[in-house]
């Protein structure tokens, strides 16, 4: 009975009903959900990193520990910078929508200092850590340090990468679709950053700090 | 077998027939930014002049509040900078958020908590460093 049922009224449109589904997508039709993906997969490295750091972070090897190390006048002016970047990138995309090329572009530019400016800061810590003994092969809490701060580092800095790439693009090509859906993307991984970033000050600079 | 054919079909009727494209990233308005960025500030700012200026003298407490701002602020920048809802994407974005939030939970909470079982039944410290001392039993 069922076998019948199948055969009768379901074969015509199965043959057909996904191929439809497909065409009514537009071209990457599915790039955000996509692109969201990647970042929770993204957020899982840093899970492990934090997990690392975690379980990594009192063992001092007789060497310095977070309370000598952090300078947290230091670690607020980043996360400022941080976070006036992600406004700034909000008001890019603001432009964006509006069709203002000019603007978008500038605010582009905006974003971009304000990444390069906590990258500079960044880099200058390290630099100081190093110099002062405190390098990554000093004690499992450096290594864990240095590879969870300096993993978000690195992304920021492909993320200015990325965002003076698209610079160029659009400058060249205009706000088409595939720039504005290449902008929307960067702005998730902008705003994903500052959010991980939100994990790492709190766990690392001000817990350690604390304790 | 033909009412479950129909409550296929509706299914896809309803996937498909969207008014707008369900695929497109949701906006953000000057005003939400703002809102978020003014939120985000202010649950910055406590966190670090709860530390730098150690007003509460207990550091429980102090870490408890720095948490609650830590995890407020992941909150804001969800909902305001990356302009997430329950319903974007037909409820994937958020499924896949979900998923992602209870392994990172499972990794932080289980490495942390199997790690400090292990450091105390290790017996860290003088024991472990006087163990150390004496000669390994010769077998």
């Amino acid at each position: 009975m069922s076998a019948s049922a199948v055969a009768s009224g379901a074969a015509p449109q199965r043959t057909e009903f996904h191929v439809l589904e497909e065409e009514h997508h537009e071209p990457g039709g599915a790039t955000h959900l996509g692109f969201w993906i990647y970042l929770m997969s993204d957020c899982l490295i840093f899970a492990v990193l934090f997990a690392t750091y975690g379980v990594l972070g009192a063992s001092l090897a007789g060497g310095p520990g977070p309370r000598d190390l952090f300078d947290l006048g230091l670690v607020a002016l980043n996360t400022t910078f941080l976070l006036i970047s992600s406004i700034t990138y909000g008001f890019a995309m603001l432009a964006m929508y509006k069709g203002d090329q000019k603007r978008t572009l500038q605010w582009l530019a905006i974003t971009g200092l304000f990444g390069a400016a906590f990258i500079a800061v960044e880099l200058y810590e390290f630099r100081h850590l190093i110099h002062e003994g405190a390098g990554p092969q000093r004690s499992g809490f450096l290594s864990a340090f240095f590879a969870l701060v300096g993993t978000h580092g690195l992304h920021v800095t492909f993320g200015i990468v990325w965002l003076i790439v698209l610079m160029v693009q659009v400058t060249r090509r205009g706000l088409i679709p595939a720039n504005q859906r290449r902008l929307t993307c960067l702005s998730l991984f902008w705003h994903f950053l500052d959010l991980v970033w939100i994990g790492v000050f709190t766990y690392v600079y001000l817990f350690g700090v604390l304790r | 077998m033909s009412a479950d054919h129909a409550a296929h079909g509706s299914v896809h009727d309803h996937a498909s027939g969207h008014a707008h494209d369900p695929h497109a990233a949701p906006h953000g308005t000057f005003q939400s930014y703002v809102t978020g960025f003014v939120l985000a500030v202010v649950l910055t700012a406590i966190p670090f002049l709860l530390v730098m200026a150690r007003p509460i003298e207990s550091a429980g407490y102090t870490a408890a509040i720095v948490l609650v701002c830590a995890l407020a602020q992941i909150l804001v920048h969800m909902v305001f900078f990356l302009h997430m809802t329950p319903k974007a994407e037909d409820g994937w974005l958020l499924l896949s958020t979900i998923f992602t939030i209870v392994l990172v939970v499972i990794t932080l909470a289980g490495s942390l908590w199997i790690v400090f079982h292990l450091n105390n039944n290790m017996m860290p410290g003088g024991i472990m460093d006087d163990m150390q001392m004496e000669a390994p039993p010769a077998n």
